[in-house]
């Protein structure tokens, strides 16, 4: 099945509950609200036209220019996206959802923006949702070990943000 | 009579010699964990109860690098991704970024021969180093040697080709690095005829080793359910599927064919084997291990075809890549040697020559992450037999 025809589903069945749809990008999509997510892809893995069994990545996109000269021209407002990469085994075919957030809760930095976790309908969640929340910083609400899982337990920040400063040293190791 | 312990210490030492539970770690340096993973076992005498795996002792921050370099520049970093299968890594990369430029139709047919060639030549290696190492866990040394001695080969196979025996770098954006030198061809299908039947002699060796069947056979049975909930793919999915229950070749050469796999002859090997002992049921490292063995048969055969392809290919070995990425977002999956594996690309709104971000989805992540699922209940023993038959390579893990 087509991207458009995915995104037709979704929208007949949801209707304004779909902030966005782009049926003609490379991998069509559609943009939900976080509060809509689960709801959303409960439907996309149990209705029988769609049946995405399987989840294949789930990506933090971190949109941010830290140089301040060059943030007017990047040709976006800051934000971060939660990208989530579909795919189903009985019938071959591929799809994404995103979910764009905040950069930081309330505009707090250093509150993470929160997304209800999948993990209860896809147990694969459970590790990129670690890997998200380490190295992106994306807190998932519900998700049952939310441990940093690549990065040392104490580590500070989140490196994939845009405005992540490397630090100098780390108990003793000088960093440069 | 006198006793040396009084009654209510006599007590004492009996209720001692019940089993405790107990925390083993196994790992990071481990020889059976396949690089630097930890295992929390959580075991109560000889049986594992619980497996915590810790991960990330070989973050190597690749995809910040990702974000700070061109996608050329970023080729090298993706060798080191899975070290055992670099050509693999290369092509996924140079495919994703190929179809954010919409070239993905425009690569010449000789470039993607190459491709093709290099590409089951390493699947080969990898999944020589695969069965060897796992013959090795299971305390059998002779298969990691001969496995090695045809590993060797097609190392210098692609030595003659690329110059690099593991980091090779060979398949970028646009093609391939450099034609094949003169008189490949004829040495690669004279390995072709050595390799062929010394798959054999790892049949008797590991396949019908009554030894290595007890230790695999019915241990780690990961239900087809359970590994599509997981993101499992690969030999991992393979092997527990039911070609006779009617479930699809899933292969992603066969189902979403790329650089022109749709034009090769090939088989993708599904449960139920005829050489299946007993023992063994669907999903069992037995059958993950076998995949890969039957793998290689095909892998061979796909070879022989691109080699014969390869002499009235038409075009050049390589197109010249756009120098600035388009705005917009691509995803694409190979099928790596250890599962499907992913890359995101993100290019700048600006049109920068740097991506927004890069994002690798890596195939043994996925596959490592159901360990827990696995390994409730098994022998302690059994541990390392579960996490070989996965065939992790943790540098793909951790990135």
């Amino acid at each position: 099945m087509g991207g458009a025809e995915i995104i037709a589903i979704l929208v007949e069945k949801f209707g304004p509950r779909i902030q966005q749809t782009k049926p003609d990008a490379i991998d069509p999509y559609v943009v939900v609200d976080a509060g809509d997510l689960v709801d959303v892809c409960r439907f996309l893995r149990d209705d029988p036209r769609l049946q995405f069994d399987m989840l294949n990545c789930i990506t933090g996109v971190d949109y941010c220019e830290p140089d301040p000269a060059k943030a007017p021209k990047a040709g976006f407002e800051p934000h971060l996206e939660v990208v989530y990469h579909l795919s189903s085994f009985v019938k071959r075919h591929r799809f994404v959802v995103k979910v764009l957030l905040p950069r930081w809760k309330d505009n707090v930095p250093g509150q993470l923006p929160e997304v209800p976790t999948v993990t209860s309908i896809w147990p694969a969640a459970n590790w990129h949702e670690r890997e998200t929340y380490d190295l992106v910083g994306v807190y998932f609400v519900g998700h049952p070990d939310l441990r940093r899982i690549l990065l040392a337990e104490d580590w500070e920040g989140h490196p994939l943000r845009k405005d992540y400063v490397f630090p100098l040293e780390y108990h003793g190791i000088r960093g440069r | 009579m006198a006793t040396i312990f009084p009654p209510e210490q006599e007590q004492i030492i009996e209720l001692d010699v019940r089993t405790d539970e107990m925390l083993v770690s196994m790992g990071p340096q481990h020889p059976s964990t396949h690089g630097v993973l930890r295992l929390v076992l959580r075991t109560d005498g000889e049986v594992v109860s619980e497996v915590t795996p810790h991960l990330g002792y070989l973050h190597r921050c690749a995809e910040k690098i990702g974000e700070n370099v061109t996608p050329i520049q970023f080729i090298p970093y993706t060798d080191r991704m899975d070290y055992l299968a670099g050509m693999n890594m290369n092509l996924g990369y140079s495919l994703a970024v190929e179809k954010l430029c919409g070239l993905t139709d425009k690569i010449p047919e000789k470039a993607q021969v190459i491709r093709v060639l290099v590409c089951e030549l390493n699947r080969i290696a990898s999944h020589l180093v695969g069965i060897g190492a796992y013959g090795l866990d299971l305390g059998t040394f002779s298969p990691f040697l001969y496995a090695f001695r045809e590993r060797e080969m097609i190392l210098d196979l692609f030595e003659e080709v690329c110059g690099a025996r593991l980091t090779y770098s060979y398949v970028t954006i646009g093609g391939v690095h450099d034609d094949l030198p003169e008189g490949w061809v004829e040495r690669c299908s004279k390995f072709l005829d050595w390799f062929e039947p010394r798959l054999e002699e790892y049949h008797t060796l590991l396949t019908r080793n009554s030894i290595f069947i007890k230790r695999t056979a019915g241990i780690g049975v990961l239900p087809k359910d359970m590994a599509i909930a997981y993101g499992c793919t690969g030999p991992m999915l393979r092997g527990s599927l039911n070609r006779e229950k009617g479930d699809p070749p899933w292969d992603l050469r066969k189902i979403e064919p790329y650089c022109g796999y749709d034009q090769y002859e090939f088989e993708v090997p599904l449960p139920p084997f005829a050489e299946t002992p007993v023992e063994a049921v669907i999903g069992d490292a037995w059958h993950r291990f076998y995949v890969r063995m039957k793998e290689m048969e095909q892998s061979a055969r796909i070879v022989r075809q691109a080699l014969r392809k390869y002499e009235t290919a038409k075009g050049s070995h390589r197109i010249e890549p756009p120098r600035h990425l388009p705005p917009g977002e691509a995803y694409v999956e190979t099928e790596c040697p250890r599962g499907q594996m992913g890359f995101y690309v993100v290019g700048r709104p600006t049109k920068e020559s740097v991506p927004l971000r890069v994002r690798a989805r890596s195939s043994s992540f996925c596959n490592l992450s159901v360990t827990h699922e696995i390994c409730r209940g098994c022998l302690i023993a059994d541990v390392p037999a579960i996490v070989g038959s996965i065939d992790i390579v943790m540098g793909e893990v951790d990135r």
